[in-house]
């Protein structure tokens, strides 16, 4: 049976430090579908994308992927999934080029575009001989943001994806999830940001109100 | 294997960049045995008596300051997260860092050795068993130390716990390991001993994996 929802929540409920950050969410992301989490800092937006990344344990509720508990299809749900947190993990002692070079062994869906392609894409072309702690904040965020340029994972789950962007990141940032969410891929993302994406309604999770659109 | 190779690679890159991490043991490892003679006594007679004790003592110590780092970094950065999200085996990336620490620590302590055996009048019948014994008792160490680095890598200040937690189970391996070389330095056999560490060192490679695994999970997943 063919079904257009990837990703299903079902009653999803987290407190942390006796304090309830949300209770009975349920929602569901589908091919193509751009999902944005809402809330004020503090309201568990974080704790709610590592909890759908499978790194959080501090939770009930049920989580499917295509159909099935995620911890059945765990490693396939894996190879599918591009997550970036707002700890991007580029290693500060390694060059940029090394530090991707790792990623792309890591994960196997960063396979779009070699290495050198996809350092040129954000605009590290001539850095990538020096250790990134020699780059800016902004810099070594790119490195990390490379990743979107070379995944072919379907579902992109983006922790403030545009922090320390300059006007010019941030512009590509958004084509890129555009074009992956016309692409049918799925992208669910926190962000302060107006996001637009043409010719796509961008739904939204409020975690203040509990609101899902 | 590939993957081993890469993440072994991608490790010691990381570790030659903060040299000063890989001195500090060695350093620390070094003035134990300039420090020993002249705090308790410089005779020949008595540093031969005690000198397999000592470095077997100041080689577990040293191993056990390194220990903390293994995860550490990559847990400040969110590359261990990445780690615990990749369809790669996390047990095979925690062997190959367990390796890395094992070549930066114990390997380079048993290349030292044999200075500190000279400075501790350590019989030349017992370099051998030093050598050797370091060899294959450290790296029962590493994977020892890395459960515990693994258990304690979420919290702020887990350096003092790693030793709690840790410290115990250092224990046989210090027990058969100057023991080797005691036997050693007396010209008596050590194939028994040697035996010894190296059963604990299979034992520990194959379950400390799974238990490191487990314990990243719990400290990454809270």
């Amino acid at each position: 049976m063919q079904h257009n929802f990837m990703l299903d929540v079902k009653n999803l409920y987290c407190e942390r430090d006796e304090r309830v950050l949300f209770e009975n969410l349920s929602f569901s992301i589908g091919k193509g579908e751009v999902l944005q989490i809402e809330g004020q800092n503090g309201s568990g937006k974080t704790t709610l994308l590592r909890i759908l990344s499978g790194l959080s344990d501090a939770f009930t509720g049920q989580l499917y992927w295509q159909q099935q508990h995620i911890d059945e299809v765990l490693e396939d749900f894996f190879q599918s999934l591009l997550y970036i947190g707002h700890l991007a993990g580029v290693k500060a002692a390694l060059t940029a080029e090394e530090n991707l070079a790792w990623m792309m062994k890591l994960a196997p869906h960063l396979n779009k575009l070699s290495l050198a392609q996809a350092l040129e894409k954000v605009g590290l072309f001539g850095f990538e001989d020096v250790p990134c702690y020699t780059l800016s904040a902004g810099q070594q965020r790119r490195v990390g943001l490379a990743r979107l340029y070379l995944s072919s994972a379907p579902l992109w789950i983006l922790d403030e994806p545009f922090t320390a962007l300059d006007k010019q990141g941030v512009t590509e940032k958004e084509a890129l999830i555009a074009q992956h969410v016309h692409n049918g891929g799925m992208v669910i993302l926190t962000t302060h940001h107006n996001l637009a994406i043409p010719n796509k309604t961008v739904r939204s999770i409020n975690l203040d109100t509990g609101e899902v659109g | 294997m590939n993957f081993f190779f890469a993440a072994v690679q991608r490790d010691l890159r990381v570790a030659f960049r903060h040299r000063n991490e890989i001195i500090n043991p060695l350093a620390f490892f070094l003035m134990v045995a300039v420090l020993f003679p002249l705090g308790v006594n410089p005779e020949a007679k008595f540093l031969t008596q005690v000198a397999p004790g000592v470095i077997w003592v100041a080689a577990l110590l040293a191993s056990l300051l390194s220990v903390d780092g293994i995860f550490r970094t990559d847990y400040e950065d969110g590359s261990l997260e990445q780690m615990l999200i990749s369809p790669q085996s996390l047990g095979v990336l925690v062997l190959a860092k367990v390796l890395t620490h094992w070549l930066i620590s114990g390997f380079l302590l048993a290349l030292l050795s044999p200075l500190l055996a000279m400075m501790l009048f350590l019989p030349s019948s017992g370099l051998f068993a030093l050598v050797v014994s370091l060899l294959l008792g450290t790296p029962t160490l590493s994977l020892i130390g890395a459960i515990g680095a693994a258990l304690t890598v979420g919290l702020r200040k887990g350096g003092v716990l790693i030793s709690l937690l840790v410290l115990p189970l250092y224990i046989p391996v210090l027990i058969f390991g100057a023991g080797t070389v005691q036997a050693g330095a007396m010209g008596m056999p050590i194939t028994g001993y040697l035996a010894l560490l190296a059963a604990v060192l299979l034992v520990s490679t194959m379950v400390a994996p799974f238990a490191i695994v487990a314990a990243l999970k719990i400290s990454v997943r809270g």
